[in-house]
């Protein structure tokens, strides 16, 4: 595209001399609200909590410690590791692994159907498919758990029909956080799919029926393989959101179902919370996603030089 | 018997419309129940708007519309200011041809997506803090125009990749300025692209609880965090109507986005 | 000879559109066959049809006796040459050439094995470990002929395997194709809209056009005799008059041109009344004037090899004639007054 014609290159570089004064109010709005702000959540990780819920500046790495090292309930014991944060860590992986795997199982049929629609039906179907994404998430959060809650339209709908005798209970489980968080991310595990599925040569799968390969086969040996990059980001745009997620644990899950999110979100209720831990518990878990992400980022370029 | 193409497979066509019937049964289930007459939401007591009423006229209504009013001009102001701090960036991105910094660059715009929502919310409340900046409407604003950007740059840059640069070409050709072929020539052509942002941009900051949440301080609500306080409480009848309220502005705000970039084409 | 594939009057419809209006034809074993015709003739849908990647609207499609239509692609032992090869991205050379081994269960060893022999027949033992996008294309069609040929198929079918590649490398092909064809005996089912390549590679060819069978014979036969205007006109180059019968006897006739001459021809139909004449270019001879066909030069074109002499005759019909440029050729010239001789087989009364 660039540089098609001698025109269009120069039209190129139109606004290079201005691109400062253009890239000014980027830089400033994300480094200053955004770049400073990690920044300093990173410095706050590593301060003292003061008594009152405030901070004292003096250096400290009591969070990390907090979140690690287990030392007994008045701090006088023999370091052990401390397993209560890194069980909600835990908890929220497994969690966010098995929501992705929903996903997946229900979301690379799904695009796979659309995007073998003839193209005008095509449109609609991903409209249809995207539309929900564009209702607030906290309203499709209170939608799913008015849905499954114990006298609500699901149950009442079952017992109704007689497949049940007695109302589920659905809330505050695991599989109620499973469900909000596969409600909440589907459409960014279809969405990829279907791209790398829209740019799939169906003569491949004809080579490899011709070769005496059944549906399935081919499914597992040559359209899987191929397709491979788009599950990829699907289950990595599922999972990451996952990871961090606050709506689906805290109103669809409970007690029980403590998970990364609220973990954080209560170091920050003002005189009960200690700061510096939330901001240690942020950074542990940006960490875990930007490593996530390095790890995708690699793969992908080995992928370019294959 | 007929032979299925390649493409077949079967019980995917199921799991498609199961899919769909599983995002819309939860929302078309509180719309309905939005016009339920009976206050208790277990009992369906016939169709009525009583609840719409409630939410405009009803003991809770002050605490909605003050509400309605923050989301709203937040969002308002939050897409215009994200819309053209993001018109400029695609203009420098992708008409200043290769400069240092520019993958940088390309990184700050698109870190509020990478970055886990809870943790921007966090850091931002500690920056704010930090500085001593009072929560409320204005540190609401800030925080909803960073992450806005990234999402009103999205379509902006799309569209403007797709214009051949023959047309700016011609009218500086013409004599005009560098800001009269943008005005005149280039931005009616990217019309389609920043108007998707600015609606993808509302959206966004229209719909944003976590970030909102975090950063807005005692005594400020926006529609997302009102909603939440109150179904803390319990799910009411009038959560469901503003809920169905919300769903149909944006269902509008998509469809609109959609269409527009149809026919921009 | 046994009848390989037996198209039985085929019917194919997309919704209004009718692209195969009952087709017939027999494929014996051990043959090169070419489906020859413009692009939307149909010849790929019949391909298609007998693969197993397009369902039969109407009719039957036999292989070695046994009603195939309803049997899925992955059932039959037909393999295809796909046009664009359609190799496997993400496997390597020999284990695209050994995947149907692989799906036929194969063991490990055994499926090695006959993929290195299927590569050395190929010439390509050395790719053996590369990945299709490292190949160039002439190097991929042999790949994808050899994935065809490993699971020993009673059927080869092409689908314009040779269109992708440039000129030089397509006619080396040709040769190895019809080599290949002839030292494994398999049937192949060929598909083309190049009327070289049919004519120089086929046992017999079928020609083609929309959605109907035009001719079906060796090379020689749809050359020689063609039986209407339009095989006439798709293989090779002829000129077109249009004639009013005066005699027909047997398989020779005598017709009228506009003008009032007379030519003795072959004829394709049995039929009196207006028809078209067909005359090979290369097949007239120039004359002195006043004998053979009377007409007059109108232009000359320099084609390297041949001349073509655009005349036109008493009577106002155009024609070509094509003369070999050899040194001692003479040229004539625009204007000259010349008779056209036809040579033995030279015109030809077409069914239309």
């Amino acid at each position: 595209m660039a540089g098609a014609t001698p025109d269009s290159a120069s039209a190129e570089t139109t606004y290079r001399s201005a691109r400062v004064p253009l890239l000014l109010p980027t830089w400033l709005v994300i480094g200053v609200f955004l770049i400073l702000p990690v920044a300093l959540m990173a410095v706050y990780s590593f301060l003292t909590k003061e008594m009152r819920g405030g901070v004292i500046w003096e250096f400290s790495l009591a969070a990390y410690d907090q979140f690690f090292i287990n030392r007994g309930l008045f701090g006088d014991e023999p370091p052990t590791l401390e397993w209560t944060y890194l069980t909600v860590f835990g908890r929220s992986i497994l969690q966010a692994a098995i929501a992705t795997v929903l996903c997946l199982l229900i979301g690379f049929p799904t695009a796979w159907f659309i995007a073998t629609r003839p193209p005008e039906t095509r449109g609609v179907w991903l409209f249809l498919i995207t539309v929900p994404y564009w209702v607030n998430l906290l309203i499709r959060t209170v939608s799913l758990r008015f849905l499954i809650r114990e006298n609500g339209p699901l149950n009442d709908a079952l017992l109704g029909a007689g497949v049940i005798s007695q109302p589920l209970a659905l809330i505050n489980t695991d599989f109620a956080v499973q469900l909000g968080l596969f409600y909440s991310y589907l459409p960014f595990m279809v969405l990829p799919i279907y791209a790398a599925v829209e740019r799939y040569n169906f003569a491949w799968s004809e080579a490899a029926a011709d070769l005496y390969a059944s549906r399935w086969v081919t499914l597992r040996e040559i359209v899987l393989p191929i397709v491979k990059p788009g599950i990829i980001a699907g289950c990595l745009l599922v999972f990451i959101p996952s990871l961090g997620a606050f709506l689906a644990p805290n109103l669809l899950g409970g007690a029980k179902n403590f998970m990364i999110g609220s973990l954080i979100e209560e170091q920050f209720k003002k005189s009960l919370g200690n700061w510096p831990f939330g901001a240690a518990v942020s950074m542990i878990l940006m960490s875990l996603v930007l490593i996530l992400l390095m790890l995708y980022a690699r793969s992908a370029a080995r992928q370019e030089t294959r | 018997m007929a032979l299925r193409s390649v493409r077949h497979y079967p019980g995917f066509f199921g799991i498609a419309l199961m899919c769909l019937t599983v995002l819309y049964a939860p929302l078309i289930v509180v719309m309905v129940y939005s016009f339920n007459d009976s206050p208790s939401i277990t009992n369906w007591g016939g169709v009525s708007l009583r609840w719409y009423f409630d939410v405009f006229t009803g003991p809770e209504a002050p605490r909605f519309k003050a509400a309605a009013w923050n989301s709203l001009s937040i969002a308002f102001l939050a897409a215009t200011i994200a819309t053209c701090i993001a018109t400029a960036a695609a203009l420098a991105m992708l008409r200043a041809g290769k400069f240092k910094g520019r993958s940088l660059t390309f990184a700050m715009i698109n870190l509020p997506l990478m970055v886990p929502e809870i943790v921007i919310a966090v850091a931002t409340l500690i920056f704010f803090t930090m500085i001593g900046f009072t929560t409320g409407y204005l540190t609401i604003l800030v925080a909803h125009i960073t992450f806005c950007i990234p999402f009103a740059y999205l379509p902006i840059a799309a569209r403007l990749q797709g214009i051949d640069g023959s047309y700016e070409a011609a009218a500086r050709d013409l004599y005009a300025t560098r800001a009269q072929s943008f005005f005149l020539v280039l931005l009616p052509l990217m019309a389609p692209g920043v108007v998707s942002g600015y609606l993808l941009a509302f959206i966004i900051s229209l719909d944003d609880f976590i970030i909102t949440n975090f950063v807005k301080g005692a005594g400020m609500e926006t529609l997302p965090t009102a909603i939440f306080g109150s179904v803390k409480q319990g799910i009411k009848p009038n959560i469901m109507a503003i809920s169905t309220l919300m769903l149909a502005v944006s269902f509008l705000f998509v469809t609109l986005s959609y269409l527009i970039n149809r026919r921009g084409r | 000879m046994t009848c390989a594939v037996d198209i039985r009057t085929v019917t194919k419809t997309y919704g209004t559109f009718t692209a195969l209006h009952g087709v017939s034809l027999s494929i014996r074993d051990n043959e090169f066959f070419t489906l020859l015709g413009p692009s939307g003739c149909g010849k790929t849908t019949l391909l298609r049809m007998m693969a197993g990647f397009e369902d039969v609207t109407k009719g039957e499609i036999l292989l070695f006796g046994q009603n195939i239509a309803s049997l899925e692609p992955n059932h039959r032992p037909v393999n295809t040459v796909f046009q664009q090869y359609a190799l496997f991205p993400h496997m390597s050379v020999i284990d695209n050439v050994g995947f149907g081994l692989k799906m036929k269960g194969w063991s490990k060893e055994k499926r090695r094995t006959r993929a290195g022999e299927m590569l050395e027949m190929v010439h390509l033992t050395d790719f053996a470990d590369r990945l299709p996008a490292q190949l160039s294309g002439g190097q991929q069609q042999r790949v994808a002929l050899a994935r065809a040929l490993a699971p020993q198929p009673k059927v080869l079918l092409l689908d314009e395997p040779l269109s992708a590649l440039d000129l030089k490398l397509r006619q080396a092909m040709r040769m190895e194709l019809k080599q290949l064809q002839e030292d494994t005996g398999i049937t192949f089912i060929f598909v083309t809209h190049d009327q070289e390549e049919a004519l120089t590679m086929s046992n017999r060819i079928a020609v083609m056009s929309a959605g109907h069978i035009q001719q079906i014979g060796s090379p020689q036969d749809i050359y020689e005799s063609p039986l209407n205007r339009f095989v006439a006109d798709f293989i090779g180059d002829t000129n077109l008059l249009q004639v009013e019968v005066a005699a027909i006897s047997g398989d020779q006739a005598q017709v009228i041109l506009p003008g009032g001459q007379r030519v003795a021809c072959s004829t394709a139909t049995t039929e009196k009344g207006t028809h078209h004449l067909s005359i090979r270019p290369e097949r007239v001879t120039l004359v002195p004037i006043g004998s053979g066909l009377q007409a007059v030069v109108e232009q000359v074109i320099y084609l390297g090899t041949d001349l073509q002499v655009l005349v036109r005759l008493d009577g106002g019909t155009a024609m070509q004639v094509r003369i070999q440029n050899a040194a001692r050729t003479e040229v004539p010239s625009p204007g000259t007054r010349v008779g056209l001789q036809l040579e033995e087989g030279a015109a030809r009364l077409l069914a239309d």
